[in-house]
């Protein structure tokens, strides 16, 4: 049986192991890729954001317990950051979903950045269709807690939670361009902490002044406790309600897909250039360092 | 690109809460470059073999101070080989007798560490074993 066929029989280890070699970019990842993709598109993509410690992981494994009491199998991808200095990587977010171990209905993925930046790992687009493609309901996909400008997320799932912790910035952290603007759904969590009525009270100002159609809910939760878990949850199928009412998904699809043609495309187009003109691009790279040339016009007769 | 990093389970089984020593270990691998999945305290062995599969690790690394060693490896190793995985690499660290080792290595252990091994030579052990 081939490494597809396996994983669409439901095998695990087969699943496991595709990720693998999509991470590395072994080459037989690409046949299985495309024998895949066409199975998939039948998931609920959702992506948890937001900085470290506002309790992303925790709040991931409650919404995941709660997808299974609705009988719904869950896969999570949970990306931590690569050391830029050494290529290693610590995924410690299994720590906080120790609950779901045992339950054959859950799919946990640990992912390394590996370079990339934006909250995501380089494959993620990739280990999400196969993922798809073996037929889980649910897919939650927990970026690196980073901060202000892992906007990557909001274009691979179709709704995005932001989570907030109470105590972590004033109303201008709120206003400021980026991850609050990518929020479908904005969760306050550890809302039984001192402080947490004004930063409901930040989050919604700042979303008075946004325009936008979908109207942002606002989540408060105490996700180690369970706790506004079940809202969360019908926020995000209002949220996906609203999208299929209104041509959204299909937007978002077409929008996720215009950016991953992009990419693969430069991804492509590069290593064939670097492929094909390594010397030219060593003596570009002295001669610029020793700026007897500069990077713009070097550029330019290298690509005619 | 062909980067393969090492991948590499850190679990402790058992009941002992301490887990220093597996986060000094955690992080001495991280700096050698490999990907490592922490998964805290009090890990049962079925927990630890159903997250290797999962996470498709090369290595597995116990950290196991309460003496339960003979007790919870045997179980892991077999828990490993039943799911099919019998190419992952399984390493303990933690405190056993001496006398308790040969029989450990002969089940499939690839390498012991005591107390006060220094991180490097753990790092070469595991680099040796999977040779990437």
């Amino acid at each position: 049986m081939t490494l597809h066929d396996s994983i669409l029989s439901g095998d695990r280890r087969a699943l496991a192991r595709l990720i693998t070699k999509i991470e590395n970019d072994q080459p037989e990842s690409r046949a299985a890729l495309a024998a895949l993709y066409p199975r998939g598109g039948r998931a609920q993509v959702i992506g948890v954001t937001g900085a470290p410690g506002t309790g992303k992981s925790t709040l991931v494994s409650e919404m995941a317990k709660a997808y299974r009491r609705a009988a719904k199998t869950v896969a999570i991808i949970a990306v931590d950051p690569t050391s830029p200095f050494t290529g290693g990587a610590i995924l410690g977010d299994r720590i906080r979903m120790r609950d779901l171990s045992g339950d054959d209905g859950v799919f946990i993925r640990s992912m390394a950045t590996r370079g990339s930046l934006g909250g995501l790992a380089r494959a993620t687009d990739e280990v999400v269709a196969v993922v798809d493609a073996a037929g889980f309901d649910v897919i939650m996909i927990e970026t690196v807690g980073a901060g202000q400008s892992e906007v990557d997320i909001a274009r691979l799932a179709h709704t995005t939670l932001v989570v907030e912790a109470p105590g972590l910035g004033d109303d201008v952290q709120a206003i400021k361009a980026g991850i609050l603007e990518i929020a479908d759904v904005l969760v306050l969590n550890k809302a039984d902490l001192p402080g947490a009525e004004a930063a409901t009270r930040a989050l919604r100002g700042m979303l008075m002044l946004a325009h936008t159609q979908w109207d942002v809910p606002i989540c408060e939760t105490v996700a180690a406790e369970g706790k506004g878990v079940a809202e969360v949850i019908a926020a995000i199928d209002r949220h996906r309600n609203y999208l299929l009412q209104n041509d959204g998904m299909i937007q978002r699809e077409r929008d996720r897909v215009r950016r991953q043609l992009e990419n693969l495309a430069r991804d492509l187009l590069y290593s064939r250039f670097i492929a094909a003109k390594r010397d030219e691009v060593d003596a570009a790279i002295e001669a610029v360092a020793s700026r007897q040339r500069d990077p713009y016009s070097v550029v330019d007769e290298l690509l005619k | 690109m062909t980067t393969s990093p090492i991948r590499v389970l850190v679990a402790k089984p058992g009941l002992d809460g301490h887990d220093r020593g597996a986060k000094v270990i955690a992080r001495a691998l991280r700096d050698a470059g490999m990907e490592v999945i922490y998964t805290g305290l009090r890990q049962t062995p079925e927990m630890i073999a159903e997250a290797a599969l999962q996470e498709d690790v090369d290595v597995v690394g116990l950290s196991i101070l309460s003496g339960a060693h003979n007790a919870l490896v045997p179980k892991v190793m077999d828990l490993l080989k039943g799911k099919g995985l019998n190419d992952v690499r399984v390493f303990l660290g933690g405190i056993v007798p001496d006398e308790d080792i040969p029989p450990l290595k002969a089940l499939g252990v690839a390498d012991v560490f005591g107390p006060g091994t220094s991180t490097d030579v753990i790092v070469e052990s595991i680099r040796k074993t999977i040779r990437k």
